[in-house]
């Protein structure tokens, strides 16, 4: 078996998907989180569980309802399908869809905590400055809240990176569309080409330490604001 | 009184409520004094806009009723809280600008130069919020509170996480920036020693009620007071002038309404005010002048105005000097001496206490 054999087309395809996924939850997680950390609804514990359920379902549970949901009949896949002729499933955009579900908690989880931990007296003390909640949200929120996001977006990235049932389910096989990382290691392990899932899960395992390295060391520098 | 801020709310929360109606100057430092769990902290968040209740005016302007509701950010507040609250990403100088820059340019009236001055921050400018004092901070959050060019200053607790020491070094420059830039302010404090260094307009408030509200010398000598004030300061409160020191006897001279009160060296120039506080157990009565020697430096001409309730073998006498001044004497001296409302009486006092020792009240 030659190495040259080795396609790293999903490789490319992973950090895409993990990338495209992580900016998508930044930018929903962080009114789903910050609403979760200052609302007295009683609809918190309802929301609080949904955006947990990722975390104990089994992927293929939830990638079933998401085929579903997705597919040429669902109620996503459906209207798509209507409008660009083709459904969600078995795409790109159906396994972005699919990972922003299945890594929200990894992401809306480590915010909330962060603007629980702040409280209100940051707000309170910027509007008694004459700032505005969104005024206070960029300038004084946003900064104290810098661990808070790097944790986010890493814990977010190496969850989407790693996935594997909801892909397989949603996402099927497809070279160069649905293609990732976890499932070309499979494949290889299926046809018993050891060398190049060998090297693939080797550079998967390599590229997260070094990830997560890079994440601790940039965090130590970054201070600790205890209010 | 000019009034200057009327406001009235009514704050119901379980296990408390808050019910008042204030009205207050449009100048100097009102202090509101009353035991923790009283409703000081919730009676200033209303009146800065954090919790929404009942209705306020100042300067004429409605900020909140049942219609109208000025949200914090757009009050002309100044908020100073028992924690500085500085914000650690930003140095000394960002956290001054922060509602400096925030504030619409037609309304700062207070600038950086000023506020550097008047609070000696010269030094701090550049530096990090985690390289400064616990009394370095607070001066940094008055500063920072001061340069939204507020109509009136919020203080809570401010000086309670400081040790004494820094207490002393913050009490002067709260006196200056009511006197220099005539901003009005609301301090809270259950501190006496605070107090008494600071207050001219007193509200006592206890159980979410206001027990009493008026100026300190009143406050201090009210028979009624007694319990609010508590048994060791009930006396009274007097501004006083420094006349001269007499530095062979190590006594400095003060001015009280035309009258003569001596007391140890003090390190403050003739011209200057001095305040200070006489306990009502150390005030007793004649109805002569002393005839021959004494040993009692102190002795003033009063009248007396009320004659208070008993208590167990004392009573509490309020004389007029001029300025209120009370004396606990006992029911036997009462009778002795045979008061009336309206009698002169010679007031003779056997101890002063400065009111910027704080060791001492």
């Amino acid at each position: 078996m030659e190495l040259n054999s080795l396609d790293f087309g999903p490789v490319w395809l992973t950090l895409q998907l993990a990338g495209v996924t992580v900016v998508i939850l930044l930018v929903i997680g962080t009114p789903m989180a910050w609403w979760l950390a200052h609302t007295q609804s009683k609809m918190r514990v309802g929301i609080e569980a949904v955006v947990a359920l990722p975390l104990v379902l089994p992927p293929t549970v939830l990638g079933f309802y998401l085929l579903i949901m997705l597919g040429p009949n669902g109620w996503i896949g459906g209207p798509v399908q209507a409008l660009t002729g083709a459904p969600l499933s078995f795409t790109f955009a159906g396994l972005v869809f699919a990972s922003t579900l299945y890594s929200l908690p990894f992401v809306v989880q480590p915010l909330q905590s962060n603007f629980e931990s702040l409280g209100n007296v940051p707000l309170e003390t910027a509007a008694s400055l004459g700032a505005s909640r969104w005024d206070a949200f960029f300038s004084v929120i946003l900064p104290l809240s810098r661990r808070g996001y790097l944790t986010a977006t890493v814990l977010g990235f190496a969850h989407t990176l790693g996935e594997f049932g909801v892909v397989l389910m949603v996402g099927g096989n497809i070279p160069g569309k649905t293609k990732v990382i976890s499932i070309e290691i499979y494949d290889r392990v299926e046809v018993l080409e050891y060398t190049q899932a060998h090297i693939l899960s080797a550079s998967l395992l390599l590229f997260s330490f070094l990830v997560l390295v890079m994440v601790y060391s940039i965090n130590k520098k970054l201070p600790v604001h205890v209010s | 009184m000019t009034e200057f801020l009327k406001a009235a709310f009514k704050v119901d929360y379980p296990g408390f409520n808050l019910d008042v109606d204030l009205k207050l100057p449009a100048s100097g430092i009102t202090v509101v004094f009353g035991p923790s769990g009283s409703g000081k902290t919730t009676l200033l968040r209303c009146l800065a806009g954090l919790e929404k209740s009942g209705r306020m005016e100042i300067a004429g302007k409605v900020w909140q009723d049942e219609n109208v509701f000025i949200p914090v950010n757009k009050r002309a507040i100044g908020m100073v809280f028992q924690e500085a609250r500085l914000f650690p990403h930003l140095n000394v100088r960002e956290n001054l600008l922060y509602g400096y820059k925030r504030t619409p340019l037609g309304l700062r009236k207070l600038h950086l130069e000023e506020v550097v001055r008047v609070l000696a921050l010269e030094n701090l400018l550049q530096r990090g919020i985690e390289k400064l004092s616990g009394g370095e901070k607070q001066r940094v959050a008055l500063g920072r509170a001061l340069l939204t060019s507020p109509q009136i200053l919020l203080m809570d607790e401010p000086l309670a996480a400081l040790d004494t020491q820094r207490k002393t070094e913050i009490i002067p420059f709260i006196r200056k920036i009511e006197k220099e830039l005539s901003i009005p302010i609301i301090y809270v404090t259950h501190s006496m020693s605070e107090v008494l260094q600071l207050v001219d307009t007193m509200v006592i408030l206890k159980n979410g009620k206001v027990v009493d509200c008026g100026p300190v010398e009143k406050v201090f000598s009210d028979i009624h007071l007694r319990d609010a004030i508590g048994d060791q300061h009930s006396g009274a409160v007097l501004d006083t002038t420094v006349l001269e020191h007499d530095t062979e006897f190590g006594i400095t001279r003060l001015d009280f309404m035309g009258q003569e009160l001596s007391v140890p060296i003090q390190n403050i120039n003739p011209g200057q005010e001095l305040r200070v506080h006489i306990h009502s157990k150390d005030v007793s009565l004649a109805t002569q002048p002393p005839e021959g020697l004494t040993s009692v430096l102190n002795i003033l001409k009063t009248k007396v105005k009320k004659i208070g309730k008993n208590v167990g073998y004392s009573v509490d006498i309020e004389l007029d000097a001029g300025r209120p001044l009370l004396a606990t004497i006992t029911r036997k001296s009462l009778s002795n001496l045979n008061l009336q409302p309206g009698q002169s009486i010679f007031a003779f006092i056997k101890a002063i206490r400065m009111v910027h020792d704080s060791e001492n009240i």
